[in-house]
């Protein structure tokens, strides 16, 4: 995934001039997992900001940037180091197209690698979508592979809005195949990514590929299961979402990030609005606990995995 | 560059013209305009003041959900602004009543602000790039930093021709000067060498905090650890104002990088109408300050010059004038419609806001209200 957001970077960069990344270590050293490697040499010094380190700074002149016409990508460095930056994301670049009342757009997006599975220290393994799907004005997406990555950013860098461009970080090394020509989907689009007829299991970012698993596991035991990949966490594409659930009658949502207050609590309760007479059972929620991320040697004990997911499949056929 | 603990004026308490030598290398700047120019000081200082004063009253009367006065900072803020060319670009923070006007903002957009109409109306590259009004302190600075690189990179500044050179004038207070953002602002205006001047209105009270509480040190003073030239000035001595910013905004315009200015000045009324300095402060200074009224400094000077007491009379008729005016437009304005509230979410079509909207418009209209 890491060379497909690379790729794709550096296609969003060479169609329009205007596009800038900007970050701490994105220059010279080409960012900490190495995604924009080359991207200095290519554009220089102008496009691939090497800045000072601080979250807000960053932040807070993209939004001047943005005003004066660029169209800046800025990457956090970890998950966990995005606070500092919190206030002017939420305060300032997701309401300033409101407060100008549309007449300034805010194409900026804060690239966010996240989540677990690489035993780090604490502050970098962190799931804060949710706080930022809470937040109006804010588009929050995330890829699981690098086709999407490959497009996503792409499509993330032409949207108007700012947009929160979630990357696992754990899925950056996967390999696989990107299709050059043309996007399979739109960036707020969901998309069933295995047919199934049992039950639905929903995911997003690191999730997907735990999900795919749990399918293929519950295959080999003669259970059907559907693998839906919501890609956009804001706005959501509930469409998708919602018919594989009529079909299914079941639903399981799984993701790292806790499950207090998290996107599998609105989708929960979005189903049950939505699809509430085909539900054979409660959507039930695979998540990390409601704890500070632990410590790298406790994560696998955390992180949800096929076999908590396939845990809650089979607990939601006991209703 | 001056001390920074030397205070740069050019008009003594009387008017009189008689700069500090702190401002040697300023004077000439305040020397070369014109009467014409500085009775046009005095005019928009008066405008904005019978404004502010104008604007309280309509919230006392309850058509305003607050106002934030300016009343007593009028010359930092009129020379500063009057120092700004057409091509510059400022970012207020959120009380710079006068050099928005001076920048081209019809008042009655910062007045819809302050009823609770929006959030802030108006669009900055139609109105003399004013940009908006910002409420979290010192947020703006990063802002006015980042589009100041933006300058930078568009190379629409330090070409030599100071007609055409754009510079940024960001505007902070001295509480700003605590907030992670504007030293962040700071650093990074440094470090990028950004055609920008930082302007602090140190009015002496972040609400009821004094200045103390933020800085042992003048604020001028903090500009050398960060790179940047500063400067302090008297900040009710509008030709001070005018001639430190001009040459600064001009050095930026030329290449030579940002630079802070500290205005001393003070509020004179309350931080906002919510406010009761009483609490906090004494009479006896409220009285010194009040005695070095920027207003009526700047009249003596105009007096000693030989302006004639109809011109006062002519510039006193005309905030009166435009008191009344937003006074009526205030009364008049009507309440937004609920689409204000969904429209500008996203500039892009968003589903969300879209069927909310449609919602809330049909729930309404179950009722028999129309919007």
């Amino acid at each position: 995934m890491v060379r497909a957001l690379n790729a794709g970077l550096k296609k969003a960069m060479a169609d329009d001039p205007k596009v800038l990344l900007m970050g701490e270590d994105v220059g010279t050293l080409g960012g900490v997992f190495r995604v924009t490697e080359g991207l200095k040499t290519e554009f220089g010094p102008k496009r691939v900001l090497d800045t000072p380190l601080a979250e807000s700074g960053i932040v807070g002149t993209a939004i001047g940037l943005a005003m004066r016409g660029y169209r800046p990508i800025c990457e956090i460095q970890f998950d966990g180091f995005i606070y500092p930056g919190f206030d002017q994301i939420t305060s300032q670049l997701a309401k300033i197209t409101n407060r100008h009342r549309g007449a300034q757009a805010m194409p900026v997006v804060i690239r966010v690698p996240y989540g677990g599975h690489i035993g780090a220290v604490e502050h970098h393994q962190e799931s804060p979508e949710t706080l930022f799907a809470h937040t109006a004005g804010l588009r929050v997406v995330s890829p699981s592979t690098p086709n999407d990555a490959y497009w996503m950013i792409q499509q993330a860098v032409a949207s108007n809005d700012p947009v929160m461009f979630f990357e696992p970080k754990g899925r950056y090394w996967p390999k696989g195949e990107v299709d050059l020509d043309a996007p399979a989907v739109g960036l707020h689009d969901s998309r069933v990514v295995r047919a199934g007829t049992d039950a639905t299991l929903i995911g997003y970012g690191p999730m997907v590929s735990v999900l795919l698993a749990a399918a293929g596991v519950a295959a080999e035991e003669g259970r059907s299961l559907e693998v839906v990949d919501v890609r956009s966490l804001s706005p959501v594409d509930w469409d998708p979402i919602v018919a594989s659930v009529e079909k299914t009658g079941r639903a399981i949502v799984a993701h790292e990030a806790s499950g207090f207050l998290g996107m599998g609590a609105e989708i929960a309760a979005q189903l049950t609005e939505r699809a509430f007479y085909s539900l054979e059972a409660p959507v039930l929620r695979v998540t990390g606990f409601d704890i500070p991320f632990p410590a790298a040697r406790l994560e696998k004990l955390h992180l949800p995995d096929a076999d908590r997911v396939l845990e809650a499949v089979d607990r939601a056929f006991a209703y | 560059m001056a001390e920074a603990s030397e205070t740069v004026s050019v008009l003594d308490e009387h008017g009189a013209f008689r700069p500090s030598p702190a401002a040697e290398q300023y004077a000439d700047r305040a020397l070369a305009l014109t009467l014409d120019e500085r009775v046009g000081f005095l005019r928009d200082m008066v405008r904005t003041r019978a404004f502010d004063v104008g604007a309280a009253n309509l919230q006392r009367q309850g058509h305003l959900a607050l106002w934030v006065p300016s009343y007593g900072q009028e010359a930092a803020q009129v020379g500063s602004a009057r120092a700004t060319r057409p091509q510059d670009s400022v970012f207020p923070a959120y009380r710079e009543h006068a050099v928005g006007m001076i920048r081209g903002l019809d008042p009655i957009e910062i007045i819809r602000m302050y009823r609770g109409t929006v959030h802030g109306a108006w669009d900055p590259a139609a109105n003399g790039n004013f940009h908006q009004y910002c409420l979290v302190i010192g947020s703006q600075t990063l802002h006015a930093t980042g589009y100041a690189m933006g300058v930078q990179f568009d190379g629409t500044t330090a070409t030599g021709d100071p007609e055409r050179d754009e510079a940024v004038i960001v505007y902070f207070g001295d509480g700003a000067t605590s907030q992670g953002d504007s030293n962040e602002a700071l650093v990074f205006a440094a470090s990028y060498q950004t055609p920008q001047v930082f302007f602090i209105q140190n009015n002496h009270w972040a609400i009821s905090v004094p200045v103390e509480r933020q800085s042992r040190v003048p604020l001028a003073q903090r500009a050398t650890g960060f790179g940047l030239p500063g400067v302090r000035l008297d900040g009710n001595d509008v030709l001070a104002s005018y001639a430190v910013t001009a040459a600064l905004l001009d050095d930026a315009r030329a290449g030579r990088g940002p630079a802070l200015i500290e205005a001393l000045t003070y509020r004179i009324g309350g931080h906002s109408s919510s406010d009761d300095p009483t609490k906090y402060r004494t009479q006896e200074e409220l009285e010194w300050w009040s005695g070095r009224d920027p207003l009526l400094r700047l009249r003596r000077h105009l007096e000693g010059e030989g302006v004639g007491a109809e011109v006062f009379e002519s510039i006193d008729a005309e905030g009166a004038d435009l008191a009344a005016d937003v006074r009526r437009r205030t009364i008049e304005m009507p309440d937004p419609p609920m689409s204000e509230m969904f429209e500008f979410v996203y500039t892009d079509p968003h589903p969300v806001t879209e069927a909310q909207h449609a919602w809330l418009r049909d729930y309404e209209a179950s009722y028999g209200s129309e919007q």
